[in-house]
Formats: C-alpha cells, structure tokens, sequence
C-alpha cells in the first residue's frame, strides 16, 4: 500500500525558517519561578543557538527540569521572557509550544503505553496534520491520503532509530532502553525546531547511553536540529555538547563551552567536585 | 426440542437484547471515563435530555414555554408541526455538541488538575442541572418517542420458533420484540464506528494518547480541552442513541435518567476502561437478571431482576474488582 521507503531520504525539520545556524533560537531572560514560597528559578537568562547541542546541567533540585518545563508551556513562570524562533513571550500553553517546533522527552518516559511503538510515533506528528480533526474523523479521502505521508515519514524515524522490530509492539511491554529511543522517535516525528530532552540516558547501561549519544549526534549533524539537553553523565554531556549552561539552587552559576565550565571554580565546588578528567 | 429448553432460550434471547440497552448507557460512561477519568454521573440525565430535546424538536415544542407563560402571561406550547424525525435527530445531535462545549468551558476548564472525586461531584451538580433544564425547557409529562422504529412482537419469529417444538407439546413460539432487536443492531453498528474511530483515525489516535498519558500528549500538541469537547460529544451522541430507545421501550420520562444506575453493575462486571467489556458486561447483566428472575424467582416471591445485577456485581467486587476487561491497576510502593 505504502510506496516504497527510501533510506536516503532526509527526516525533515522546520530548520527553514529565517534564522540562520549560529542565531538565537531560543532565549530565556531573567526567568524566575516558584511554587508557593519555594523559589525553583531565580533569575535565569541564557541562550540556545540555532544547530547548536545546548546541555543545561547541575546537581539534584538545581531546576533544570523546571526550567524545560518552562520552555515548553508546562510551567508559567512569574517573571521573565522566553523568545522563540523571534516570538517574545511570558507564558504559553503546551500544546502551542509543540505547534511552534518545541519537542521534548521526560525524565521518567511519559510514553502512550498501550499504544504500539507506530502509533506513538504518529501522535507525535499530530501538529504537522493539516487537516482538522473532523476531517481525520472522516477517516477517508484526504484525511486518509494525508495519513499515508505521514506513516511514510514515521517508517523513516524508525529506521533511523532502528527501531523497525518493535513497530507493532505496545510500548508499554518493551525494555527501558528501547521505551527512551521510542520516547525520542516521537519527539523527532514532529519535525521539532528544538529538541529538548530530559536526561536521555538515565538509567541506561553503558552500550545504551553510546547508541543514543550516537542518535542525538546524527540528529544534530545530519538534520541540524536545536537540542537543548539535560543530563548527569559528564562524560556524555561534555562530549556531546557545544555549550553548558550549570544551575544550582535555581541560579545560574556557569555557562560556557565544556571547557571553560569544566575549569569554573564556582562549577566545580558547586557539583562537578573535582576538575573532569576523561578516563 | 422441549417446550421447556425452548423456554429457555427465549429468555436468554431477551437477556441478551435487554442486555444491549445496558451496554448503551454503560459505553457512554466508559469514554468519558476512559478519555479523561471522569465517573460522569450525569450520563444518564444526558440521556434523558437528549431525548427529551429530540422529542421537543420533534412535535415542535416552544423550549421554555412554561417559563415564558408564567413570566408574560403568554399561551406558548408549540410553534408549529415539529419538524422531520430526521432533522429532528441531528438538530439533538448539534444540541448535545454545544452542551459538550459548554461543559468543558464553564466546568472542566475550571477544574483541571483537581481530584478525580471533585470532578465526579462536579457531574452529579451537572446531572441535577440538566435535569432541570429538562423539566423546563420541554415539560415535565411523559412523552411518547416516535422515530418510526419497529416494534411490538415479531410474528414471523413466532411462527419459526413454533415449529422447533418437539411433535404433540403446546408451545406457542417464541416472543421477540422487534424494538429490542432495532436497537441491538444499533448497538453493534455504533460500537463498530467507535471502534474503527479510535483505532484508524488520527483524532482516535489522539483520544487514545490522552487516555494513557496527559503530560506526554500536552507535549506533543494534543490540546487537552478539544479532546474533551470531542470526547463529550461523542458521549452525548451514545446518550442520545440510548435516550431514543430506552424512550422507544418505556416512553420519555424522568425515570429514564434512573437507567444510569443499571450502567453501575454493568461498569464493575466490564471494567471501567473498555469498550467490550461495556457490551459484554451488558449482556452478561441483562441474561443473568432475566435467568434469575424465571429459575430462581419462583423459588424466593420473584421481583428478583431489580437487584440482581448488584449481586453479581458484589460478587465480582469481592474477586476481580478491575472487572472482565479492565485495566489491573498495580500500585508500586
């Protein structure tokens, strides 16, 4: 039914749009957050470059995933701007954030888990259907034509993630490791301006963390997506990364090119402990 | 065949079909539940509203015409002959999408992120709203639902069944009521849509994600409040289906929003998350309560169908309480 699939053909982002790589595409300023009388961000501004690997790290509590929640509509933050892709704004619902090329994952996997590994990479394509939901409730015709484009660039996704023999498989069922690289095809389904990723390799063995290393790399190179990251394994973060921005009881302590972080007195007692060395 | 083995199959035959009627209300209470894990009390009022309304739309009823009379001393009962059974059934129809909207706008949306038992106090205010409305927009007397669908018994089953009893005995055939048998057609075609629905369309798809996760279908673009107007109208839609025919069998009448609480034990043998298990639960209920009431009636004074179903359902409770096909919930500790 499906026309043939095409290993060469390139996955798609919405990379195209006037910012050209090395530009702002994202830019918090002076964000604060709290929740009742706990203050989770206090003051935070920094950047993400368009095509750049961004890695916001710090120790247990320090918000980096408020700070993701921020970004993509979960949490409204009292204070501060974040502009998108030129768009400045306060606050924003999830779902628009999604409209506007933000995908993310989740620290612990937030997966459909009694839908096969093809559905959930078809949700993910939900803001690119440009048809309306009546017409997917028709199901046929053009709500159907349009789902065959679709299903096509999904079966890509799943090639590159290598994935394909899990295709059916309610996801609920498989390992850990693979439930990540599925969490990951579907933030990839949507075509994402920026990627952004929640400790992508926690509680992974080590073979696991160097495939999925491997796929944030080739995303990143190959179709020049934005990815801001979050993670613990500093080998990983200081390989991946173009640049590291280090919070600590919600401010910003550090920001900079692995380099320069790895070498901040202020980083280095606040949570790396002693200067990195690569084993 | 023995007159009494045929008697025996005549009753489960109308436990089954009474069983469908069960399922009808019980479908509606699985969406919403399913979708967005609201117990929607009102679904049964819903029901009753949706046909009142067809009904009103129907015989060209004046909405509020009680309450415009006693406030300008008016003599408003109907503006003219109704309009067609068809039209009628979609004007309802449109009626039940624009009361989901306003449910999610003026409810829901207040609500979110509340405690699951906040919004089921939340239905049971809508379910006494609605009722309400009922009573004031259309009147509170019975009303008799007349969609041109079949009913009485079918003779032609009669004369069938008649010849399947053994040479000599006095067996009369079997009665069916053609109604009953309408409204299991209806049945098996509505669950058939629901199903190809939410399995094949993008829109099902999506109902499905936020079934099983709200974060992560927030994240991907699904708007929450579109899929609960979707998921209501869907669920006013089963409700009017089940309004025109419990209305068909009984008449339109306040008793109907009642037919929710036969949905309960039907919820608890099936399982409050699935689809199938609403139908079979169903007709598990409705050929239980009709083989109690002929064998083990007799036994105990009879009237025995009434409180049946909550039997079975009490035994069920004590040994699967997630039901025939519901989710087991496991709670890690």
């Amino acid at each position: 039914m499906n026309a043939p699939i095409r290993p060469d053909t390139q996955l798609h982002t919405r990379a195209d749009d006037g910012i050209a790589t090395g530009d702002d595409l994202l830019v918090t300023e002076n964000i604060s957050l709290s929740f009742g009388g706990v203050r989770a961000i206090a003051d935070i501004s920094f950047d993400v470059k368009k095509g750049e690997i961004r890695a916001i790290i710090g120790p247990n509590g320090a918000g980096k995933t408020s700070m993701l929640n921020v970004i993509n509509g979960f949490y409204h933050p009292q204070q501060g701007t974040i502009t998108f892709r030129g768009n400045k704004r306060r606050r924003m619902r999830p779902h628009e954030a999604a409209n506007q090329g933000i995908a993310r994952t989740f620290q612990n996997i937030a997966l459909f888990g009694g839908m096969s590994t093809l559905d959930n990479l078809m949700t993910g394509r939900i803001t690119l259907m440009k048809r309306n939901m009546l017409w997917h409730a028709a199901w046929f015709g053009p709500a159907q034509r349009e789902e065959i484009e679709h299903r096509e660039a999904v079966e890509q996704i799943i090639d590159f993630l290598e994935i394909e023999h899990i295709r059916k498989t309610p996801v609920g069922r498989l390992p850990y490791g693979l439930q990540k690289r599925v969490e990951l095809g579907r933030a990839l389904a949507a075509e994402p301006a920026l990627l952004l990723l929640d400790e992508p390799m926690a509680g992974m063995n080590l073979e696991e963390k160097e495939d999925m290393s491997r796929f944030i790399l080739d995303v990143n190179q190959q179709y020049g997506t934005t990815i801001a990251l979050i993670e613990h394994d500093m080998g990983v973060v200081m390989d991946l990364s173009d640049r590291v921005v280090v919070l600590d009881y919600g401010r910003k302590i550090g920001d900079g090119t692995p380099d320069e972080v790895r070498n901040n007195q202020d980083v280095i007692d606040a949570y790396l402990g002693v200067p990195h060395e690569d084993a | 065949m023995s007159p009494a083995f045929l008697n025996l199959i005549e009753t489960t035959l109308n436990g089954l079909m009474a069983g469908v009627m069960y399922s009808l209300v019980a479908l509606g209470f699985v969406l919403i539940f399913k979708a967005s894990g609201i117990f929607n009390f009102a679904q049964g009022v819903m029901a009753l509203f949706a046909a009142l309304t067809l009904v009103g739309f129907q015989t060209g009823q004046v909405p509020f015409a009680h309450l415009i009379n006693a406030i300008f001393g008016t003599d408003l009962h109907h503006w003219g002959p109704g309009v067609p059974t068809f039209l009628a059934i979609l004007m309802a129809m449109a009626v039940m999408v624009l009361m989901a909207f306003l449910i999610e706008r003026l409810v829901l949306k207040h609500l979110v992120n509340q405690e699951p038992i906040i919004l089921f106090m939340a239905t049971i205010g809508l379910a006494y709203f609605l009722e309400g409305m009922g009573d004031l927009m259309w009147g509170a007397d019975i009303k008799p639902m007349n969609v041109g669908l079949p009913s009485g018994g079918s003779f032609w089953w009669e004369d069938v069944t008649r010849e399947w009893a053994s040479e000599g005995s006095e067996y009369y055939g079997m009665y069916i009521d053609t109604l009953d048998v309408t409204a299991a057609l209806i049945a098996i075609a509505l669950v058939s849509i629901l199903t190809i629905f939410s399995q094949y369309t993008a829109t099902g798809r999506a109902l499905r994600a936020v079934a099983d996760d709200h974060q992560a279908a927030l994240s991907v673009g699904i708007s929450l409040r579109t899929i609960w107007v979707i998921v209501w109208s869907i669920a006013g839609f089963v409700a009017l289906v089940a309004g025109i025919m419990w209305g068909a069998k009984s008449g339109v009448q306040f008793s109907l929003s009642l037919i929710a609480l036969k949905a309960l034990p039907v919820l608890i043998l099936g399982g409050f998350t699935s689809i199938p298990g609403a139908i079979v639960g169903g007709l598990i209920i409705g050929v239980g309560e009709k083989l109690a009431e002929a064998y083990i009636g007799p036994l105990v004074g009879g009237a025995i169908e009434n409180w049946f179903a909550y039997m079975l359902a009490l035994a069920f409770l004590l040994f699967r309480p997630q039901g025939l096909f519901g989710e087991r919930i496991i709670e890690r500790i």
